[in-house]
């Protein structure tokens, strides 16, 4: 059936809510009213308030008592409104849900998800428009996700559900409602820890997630007419990263564009150029570009200009060629 | 409201109430008290002597922490803050788990992970605390809320200080517990500091129960030095959640004697008058003038007493000193369940600087 982003979230957690009794949904307004965004509408209808609750105001509580109700058993997946809004709980994340595992010697391991929307592109500004996906991969213990599209979103955030480490999945905005995809029905897994090859090429890699594998496939569609082939990976999972993939398209091709939302200094595109320059220098042809948000906040008249856009990508293709 | 139903009775000499223990129940809290007591002045003797490097103390808490995990049944999940020795030794962790923690051993249950003072113990179902203020109370809401779908009887208990009454994270999990009517209790030692700061500049209000009201919960003051009330307290508090009566939040009113921990020196902040007449009111002085008027204590038993658990605990330390540090690829296990391709890498880098074992002078 095809489904939107938002509607792929509601039938991951529907069907794994069948299947598994002990996953609970929580969040602010995720029961009755189906959540700002309605990725969780009509569950509330379907498996009750007990398991799909509305919590109050505060999400270092929402995040903290999904930790406790994960350490008897239940495997909670919490909503957090927005991105942007998940700072309250940073250190429910950063020093609770992330470290308790290795505190306690194994002894407690959180089971958690905790969603979030992000990014920008629907007019959101310097608080409903962040991408914040760098604080959690910089925390030892969390695994990040980032789907590309709604079949991507339904079998990764199935497979965030069912791993049993604390995933911190992030879901793109600006894709909750603009793509229509071919969504397989009833149980389907897409397995974390493994990059996609969106669009296999030879002459240039690009290395990018969530929105911008949509933005990137437009740039390398473009650039077809001045016949450079260039390469799409979507890494799906940023911790842990699928090195291998990522390396292998970098030896082949030996020119490498990053992109991302996500302001550029110590985003995620530092740490892969990093690999790269420890993992496949002798393979580079030209320096690593990135292509990312601007190391401001997020502003609203000039959302649009802030993120990535094909033109930008494109002019970061056309100079790695030239080099 | 509750508050004040359990007065705080500083200047009498024995408990407010009348024992609802056995004799042989009120020897095993003193027992333990005693034991809390001990270790953690050997513990503050080994860290002066260099043989431990760092400890939490609790002297002056062990009415408080001792009587309320007593009131407590097994099944009920405890989340300790790190000053918890009182606590650990009352769910009646072995010294050598205990020390083991303490050092951080290869053979420390939490693996040499942990900073020392922060017992946790899954077979005791003692959750292993962090360092961060009040993170733990929405864990132990959120276990007590999965018990109460899974229709277990049981409760989950949190403890934390009168600092802590100042965090966000307080406020997020006692509103929550209330909304829902958890089965939790929320145990504040109102040890009238939080390092240097004294209560009265954590809050306006003098009576820290009366936070409950504005979370719709049951609040109660008791006195944290009288260890029979922290008892009652705790257990009407415990038969309440079971009941479905909802969450407690509970202020037991006692005296840090000691340090924050060992790198905290009390005398810049507060005078050594105050620490003698806090001394006064030591829980464990009270509690045995207590034992012995019910007849079933006197001088002799104490000193018999107290010489072998010294033994015991001095054979603890040395103990655990002696069993070596945790081996090189401890560092990078239980940070996910299953290595990922880059600790796998800094786990080899590690390791063949183990082997090498040269070192730059």
């Amino acid at each position: 059936m095809e489904l939107t982003l938002v509607q792929a979230v509601n039938d991951a957690l529907r069907e794994e809510m069948k299947r598994d009794q002990r996953v609970v949904v929580l969040g602010e307004d995720v029961g009755k009213y189906g959540g700002v965004f309605k990725a969780t509408d009509g569950l509330q209808a379907v498996f009750g308030n007990e398991r799909v609750i509305d919590t109050p105001l505060n999400e270092q509580a929402i995040v903290g008592a999904s930790i406790g109700m994960s350490l008897k058993g239940l495997v909670p997946v919490a909503e957090i409104q927005f991105i942007d809004f998940i700072h309250p709980a940073f250190d429910q994340i950063v020093s609770e849900l992330s470290k308790m595992r290795y505190r306690s010697g194994g002894q407690y391991a959180p089971h958690v998800v905790i969603r979030a929307p992000f990014g920008a592109g629907t007019k959101g500004g310097p608080y409903h428009s962040q991408s914040s996906e760098s604080y959690f991969v910089h925390t030892a213990g969390l695994k990040v996700v980032i789907p590309s599209s709604p079949a991507e979103c339904k079998g990764l955030l199935t497979s965030s559900i069912r791993d049993t480490d604390p995933v911190i999945f992030m879901e793109s905005k600006r894709l909750y409602r603009s793509v229509r995809e071919e969504v397989p029905e009833g149980e389907y897994l897409v397995p974390l820890g493994k990059a996609r090859n969106a669009r296999p090429g030879k002459d240039v890699t690009i290395l990018t997630y969530g929105s911008m594998v949509q933005v990137s496939m437009k740039a390398a569609e473009v650039m077809c007419e001045e016949d450079v082939d260039v390469e799409v990976i979507d890494i799906r999972t940023l911790m842990p990263l699928d090195i291998e993939t990522v390396v292998a398209s970098a030896k082949k091709t030996g020119r490498i564009v990053i992109v991302h939302e996500a302001p550029k200094t110590m985003g995620f595109g530092a740490e892969i150029s990093a690999l790269l320059s420890e993992k496949a220098f002798d393979y580079l042809k030209a320096p690593i570009i990135r292509v990312t948000g601007y190391d401001t906040p997020v502003p609203f008249s000039l959302e649009d200009q802030y993120s990535p856009s094909p033109e930008r990508v494109i002019a970061a293709i056309r100079n790695t060629m030239a080099y | 409201m509750n508050a004040g139903s359990l007065s705080l009775t500083p200047s009498k000499p024995r408990p407010a109430v009348s024992s609802p223990l056995t004799g042989k129940q009120l020897l095993r809290l003193y027992y333990l008290m005693i034991v809390s007591r001990i270790a953690d002045e050997r513990a503050l003797i080994a860290h002066k002597q260099g043989r431990i490097g760092f400890y939490v103390p609790a002297v002056g808490e062990e009415a408080a922490e001792v009587g309320s995990v007593f009131a407590l049944s097994p099944e009920d999940w405890i989340f300790p803050d790190y000053r918890g020795s009182g606590i650990a030794l009352a769910r009646e962790m072995p010294l050598k788990i205990f020390f083991d923690q303490v050092l951080g051993n290869i053979e420390d249950v939490l693996k040499g992970h942990s900073m020392p003072s922060h017992w946790g113990d899954s077979s005791l179902n003692i959750v292993a605390p962090s360092s961060p203020i009040c993170t733990h109370l929405s864990h132990a809401v959120g276990v007590a809320w999965a018990a109460m779908m899974k229709r277990e009887k049981m409760v989950t208990i949190s403890y934390f200080g009168d600092g802590g009454t100042s965090s966000g994270e307080f406020h997020g999990a006692v509103n929550l517990a209330g909304v829902f009517k958890i089965p939790t209790i929320f145990f504040c030692r109102n040890n009238q500091y939080a390092i240097s700061v004294p209560v009265d500049r954590q809050t306006a209000v003098t009576n820290l129960a009366e936070k409950a009201s504005a979370y719709g919960i049951t609040g109660v003051r008791v006195d944290g030095n009288d260890v029979l009330a922290v008892y009652l307290a705790t257990k009407e508090a415990r038969q309440r959640a079971l009941r479905g009566d909802g969450p407690t939040f509970i202020e037991a009113v006692t005296y840090r004697l000691g340090p924050h921990t060992t790198i905290d020196d009390p005398m810049k902040y507060r005078g050594k008058t105050e620490e003698e007449s806090a001394w006064k009111r030591d829980p464990i002085l009270r509690f045995s003038e207590y034992l012995t008027t019910l007849g079933l204590w006197d001088m002799e038993k104490d000193q018999v007493l107290r010489n072998k658990i010294k033994e015991d605990v001095n054979l603890a330390i040395t103990n655990a000193k002696e069993v070596p540090k945790p081996e090189i690829d401890s560092l990078f296990e239980d940070v996910y369940s299953t290595s990922p391709w880059h600790l796998d890498e800094q786990r080899m880098e590690a390791r063949r600087f183990v082997a090498s074992k040269r070192q730059i002078q």
